[in-house]
């Protein structure tokens, strides 16, 4: 799937698109960075609640395809326009985790 | 073989809103050279892991890039605290940060073991009370 449609299947709020085509091909959920930065494969959509400024950096390096804040987790200060900056697609939603992947996996396309 | 790039980066320390930047610099140049995007994401990582590591524990340090045709050495060395035990830091998990610092999503024990994942080489030297080297090779393919 792309991101444009992820963004469509969880009905979420676009906090920077670098790349609407851009392919996702695999998901990982975690808020603890070394797992992620470990373990969340090349061009996977990552799910998470955590958003602070490091959330930009831990993406951009581990090649993520574009991260999900899930439960509305306000984003903070600063990473809409880091996440501009390098490159980064990063989208919004109300969704729990759980829910958010439930969704992504029913649509059968990761 | 020859050097042909070296590449010094100043890690300000408690400083966690411009942590990752060497690693970024460092990734972009790789990215530029043409070196395959698995083995930048390689450096990257193991990089990243370090800096961070410079940044929570060390009070910052320094970062060097040699970058050759072949491969990358990173070496990260600071003048912090040290670490008592290699063998027990490395052990995935094992993790001395402050909760301050986990409400940000490190101190997961995490970064050397992935250090060690990701880099072909891993060389942690360390004195306590002196400091920290850490030398990371990744080797292109």
């Amino acid at each position: 799937m792309t991101v444009k449609d992820l963004c469509k299947i969880l009905s979420a709020t676009e906090v920077n698109i670098a790349d609407y085509d851009r392919k996702i091909t695999s998901g990982y959920a975690g808020d603890l960075l070394s797992f992620v930065m470990g373990k969340a494969p090349q061009d996977s959509a990552w799910f998470t609640v955590m958003t602070n400024i490091n959330v930009c950096a831990v993406a951009t390096l581990a090649d993520c395809g574009c991260v999900v804040i899930c439960e509305n987790s306000q984003p903070m200060d600063g990473v809409k326009e880091k996440a501009k900056q390098q490159g980064i697609n990063m989208i919004l939603t109300d969704k729990d985790i759980f829910t958010a992947i439930k969704m992504v996996v029913n649509e059968g396309q990761i | 073989m020859a050097e042909c790039v070296h590449l010094e980066y100043r890690v300000d320390g408690n400083n966690f809103v411009s942590a990752g930047t060497a690693t970024e610099s460092v990734k972009s140049f790789l990215k530029n050279m043409g070196v395959d995007p698995k083995d930048v994401r390689r450096v990257a990582i193991a990089m990243y892991e370090g800096e961070i590591n410079m940044v929570i524990h060390a009070n910052g340090g320094y970062a060097y890039a040699d970058i050759y045709v072949d491969k990358c050495i990173i070496t990260l060395v600071d003048t912090g605290k040290g670490i008592a035990d290699i063998e027990l830091a490395m052990q995935p998990g094992y993790s001395t940060a402050s909760d301050e610092v986990r409400a940000l999503g490190f101190g997961a024990g995490m970064g050397l073991p992935n250090m060690k994942k990701y880099a072909d080489e891993c060389i942690i030297e360390s004195e306590v009370g002196k400091g920290t080297k850490v030398t990371l090779v990744t080797n292109f393919s």
